[in-house]
């Protein structure tokens, strides 16, 4: 045996700081390089490392697409349901068992273009949710096809000359209809976006990150961006920290500044305890909650 | 096997879908026997022509729509004029007798009441349904009197149990007093004096 | 088990269909519906919202059928029974993931209170035409169960059954009333709840680590394990192996999809309820099911005043079909008569089955009402000669 095998061996054998939160198994990933939706799964589990909570009560659902593979690398119980259903699945999840936490790690077209629907009326019953939503402006995983998050004027294989419907303002579109946690991070800030994780987990109601993440296989190569070094330059150039900033005025235009930070925090109850508490004033003592553990009928 | 049919109508908001559950309650819980009821459903608020049918028979009702009905209960004139055609030749007509003026064929008879007057003097116009069900249960004796009763009782919402109670025996005596055996007594007693 | 006195209204009760089946949905131990309003089905989630609150039940009423289908399968993996309530253009959206439901093997129930379509039709009229749908309507090749009350009392105890066989062979059931059955009060008797067999989630006892969610060691359906008890496992809606993870090869999806059709092909007699009568020396046997049983007996009764032999079969389950029976009586009778309220959705299974050993008559009925009796009469007369 060379050395050399010996030495990378020995590389191989070093684990990953969050290997305990993924399926190991799993492993490689299907992400391109450069990709940034894996920097997003490692803040998502150094989130869940540093706020201590019980993985066992955690669950985690997907949709379909790039992102939507990310519940299939989490070690948690995973569901990777139907194109832009996975907040109505998680949705049933929450209720069947209102113990658990559940998050929603989704893309931009499942969950703001198939899944819209469900996304602003999970955001209005303030249904609680952990919604990660990374947003790299495309269908990647279909090829490049227009986003209702693609910039005006951005290339897509569905829009060659140029996208000239005007996209989402993901932000806005949340806070606005009752998300009580919105913040936007590029997977550049991977400090601010594992604390806006951590943030989010202790909150309740529908809670909502966007993550703005290269796709250099398609986005940047369509629009003539350069490599996924260039792309992070660029987030590092062009992104402005705006804690505070009104939602209405984050929206993102082609190659333009991206305004990040944490936009709506605001402690109102979720779903669940608008529940209790107008069953517990209306009924009384008639009124039998879910209990935690779910509906489940025991032997 | 026997198979009566029945067609209940008047307008939205009289109580035209209960009067038939209170009826198939009577046969079908108190009776019985089988008795299937079928509401016509549709875009219809507040005032239009509103109806509910009901089959009941010894055995199981295999057909469960009606086509011509055995008795027909009208408590609106709109209700008269939309299915006065179907009525079975010897079928019982059972009406309000303020609000519809039947023109019945020949063997076919006819019973009116007064039932939104009845339950005026009650107090409460809401209870006209039940005192047309007192009626209906004298005339046509398809439940018996206190299967119907109870039906009516296991019915209406809690609460107002005595008030309608009250409205079914008021309907209940209309009859006894303007058709029953005295008030045949009574008329054959008038002819005789003459 | 016996069912949880909670969710029981024993006793006698003058309901109709759609309100027999949310009693029989809470009696079955449902705690969890997601639904979106729509004629004629409503009044079943109407009757559990009510009720619900007063048994640690929760109805939400989701934006769309594709969402309160997806919320059916998610609260489904919590062990929380589950249940989702339409009508055809519902059905249309409940597709997608009802097939998530097959393949993720997820337990669940399906009301279809059917009305006349296509497409918007008639909302507040019967129809009988989405049998074939409830069979094939999410793409891919599946099983599953479909059931088909004749009356309230069977919308009550037939739900049971439903949520019952879908614990046992972990599928969508779908239970297809028609209108007319889900608008027709009749007299419902709901037994105590210690005379209610239920069948609880066939939880998984091996420990974390020593799980597969699709491992079935020989037998056709595999354990379970709901999300929060530490399995921390993975399910998907791709081809998956027996550690739910995706595999995209022609072998695994041999093995993956071949026992979703097993698993119920294999207990086809198990599953299979029929109502026979009069079959042994019938010429002509007429198969019927949900309301147009009923009328079909009347249209027998006519009939047989002629002096035919005439045997009865009411398919209680719809899906898996009663293959083997039909197979068995074709060499047998001249003819099955099929009426159902379509143009002929059934027969063609009966037709397929009877391998032209007996002639098949198909009495269609476009929806928006039931059968004439005398027209049944007459086909079963013209089969007969």
């Amino acid at each position: 045996m060379s050395v050399a095998t010996k030495e990378r061996m020995e590389v191989i054998e070093e684990e990953h700081p969050v290997a305990p939160f993924l399926r190991m198994d799993r492993i490689p990933h299907i992400w391109c390089s450069t990709c940034g939706i894996g920097t997003a799964v490692k803040c998502y589990a150094t989130a869940l490392e540093e706020s201590g909570v019980d993985l066992d009560k955690a669950a985690i659902v997907s949709g379909i697409g790039c992102t939507g593979r990310v519940a299939g690398y989490m070690k948690l119980d995973a569901f990777h349901s139907t194109h832009g259903r996975a907040i109505p699945f998680a949705t049933g999840l929450k209720l069947g068992r209102p113990e658990l936490l559940v998050t929603v790690f989704s893309g931009d077209g499942d969950l703001s273009g198939i899944g819209g629907n469900h996304f602003i009326h999970a955001a209005r019953r303030r249904m609680d949710l952990l919604v990660i939503l990374v947003n790299n402006f495309i269908y990647g995983m279909t090829g490049g096809q227009n986003a209702p998050t693609t910039p005006l004027t951005a290339k897509s294989s569905t829009m060659p000359f140029g996208n000239y419907e005007p996209p989402f303002n993901l932000p806005h579109l949340a806070a606005s209809c009752g998300a009580t946690y919105v913040a936007r991070w590029t997977s550049l800030h991977i400090r601010r976006l594992t604390k806006a994780f951590k943030e989010a987990i202790d909150r309740k109601g529908f809670r909502f990150i966007e993550v703005i993440a290269p796709c250099s296989t398609l986005y940047a190569r369509l629009n003539r961006l350069g490599t996924g070094f260039d792309l992070m330059q660029f987030y590092h150039h062009s992104t402005e920290i705006q804690h505070g900033a009104d939602p209405a005025e984050v929206d993102i235009g082609f190659q333009d500044k991206i305004i990040c930070g944490k936009f709506v925090d605001e402690d109102k109850p979720m779903m669940l305890d608008l529940m209790h508490e107008h069953y517990k004033k209306t009924l009384g003592d008639k009124y039998v909650p879910m209990p935690p553990e779910g509906g489940w009928l025991h032997e | 096997m026997s198979r009566t049919e029945i067609r209940i109508t008047g307008f939205g908001g009289q109580g035209v879908v209960l009067s038939g559950y209170i009826i198939g309650r009577a046969c079908a819980i108190n009776g019985g026997k089988h008795a299937t009821m079928i509401q016509s459903f549709g875009p219809e608020a507040r005032g239009s022509a509103c109806s509910a049918t009901l089959t009941v028979s010894d055995t199981m009702v295999l057909y469960p729509y009606i086509r011509r009905p055995d008795i027909f209960v009208v408590m609106s004139a709109d209700g008269y004029a939309t299915y006065r055609d179907e009525m079975k030749d010897d079928g019982i007509l059972v009406h309000e007798a303020n609000l519809v003026h039947p023109e019945p064929k020949k063997g076919q008879s006819v019973f009116g009441v007064p039932s939104t007057r009845i339950a005026e003097s009650l107090g409460r116009p809401i209870v006209q349904n039940i005192a047309m069900m007192g009626f209906f249960a004298a005339v046509t004796e398809l439940a018996s009197r206190e299967e119907m009763r109870n039906a009516v009782k296991d019915s209406v919402p809690p609460g107002t149990e005595e008030l309608n109670l009250k409205a079914f025996d008021a309907g209940v005596a209309y009859f006894d007093d303007e058709y029953g055996q005295a008030a045949m007594k009574k008329t054959k007693a008038a002819a005789a004096a003459k | 088990m016996k069912a949880d006195p909670a969710g029981v209204l024993a006793g006698a009760h003058y309901l109709d269909g759609d309100f027999a089946c949310g009693e029989g949905a809470m009696a079955a131990g449902c705690r969890f519906v997601g639904g979106y309003p729509i004629t004629p089905s409503t009044e079943v989630v109407e009757r559990m919202s009510r009720r619900f609150p007063m048994m640690g039940g929760i109805f939400i009423q989701m934006e769309d059928e594709l969402a309160s289908m997806a919320a059916v399968v998610g609260a489904s993996w919590t062990g929380t029974k589950s249940m989702t309530v339409t009508s055809g253009p519902g059905f249309s959206l409940m597709m997608e993931n009802i097939g998530l439901g097959a393949m993720m093997e997820t337990p669940c129930v399906v009301v279809n209170v059917q009305r006349g379509g296509p497409s918007t039709g008639l909302p507040t009229m019967v129809g009988q035409a989405d049998v074939m749908q409830a069979r094939w309507g999410s793409h891919g090749d599946y099983e599953l169960i479909a059931l088909s009350p004749q009356s309230p009392q069977e919308a009550f105890d037939l739900t049971i059954t439903a949520f019952n066989l879908s614990e046992i062979y972990r599928v969508p059931v779908m239970f297809m009333l028609d209108e007319c059955v889900g608008h027709m009060t009749e007299k419902v008797v709901i037994p105590k709840a210690e005379d209610i067999e239920i069948v609880p989630r066939r939880l998984t006892k091996k420990p974390p680590g020593e799980f597969f969610p699709y491992r079935v060691n020989g037998n056709s359906v595999p354990e379970f394990a709901r999300a929060g008890d530490g399995y921390r496992f993975h399910t998907t809606g791709l081809t998956h192996d027996e550690r739910g993870y995706p595999v995209m090869s022609a072998d695994c999806q041999e093995v993956c999809v071949k026992r979703l059709l097993d698993k119920i092909n294999d207990n086809a007699d198990d599953i299979i309820m029929l109502e026979e009568e009069d079959i042994d020396g019938a010429d002509v046997v007429v198969i019927a099911f949900g309301i147009t049983a009923r009328v079909a007996r009347m249209g027998i009764e006519l009939a047989a005043k002629k002096g035919i032999k005439i045997g009865f079969i009411r398919m209680i389950t719809l899906w898996p079909f009663p293959e083997k029976r039909i197979r068995e009586l074709a060499g047998k009778i001249k003819a099955f008569v099929v009426p159902e309220i379509n143009y002929g959705q059934m027969v063609l299974e009966v037709e397929r089955c009877a391998g032209g050993k007996a002639a098949t008559v198909s009495v269609p009925h476009g929806g928006g009402g039931v059968h004439d009796p005398d027209v049944i009469r007459d086909a079963i007369v013209g089969a007969a000669k």
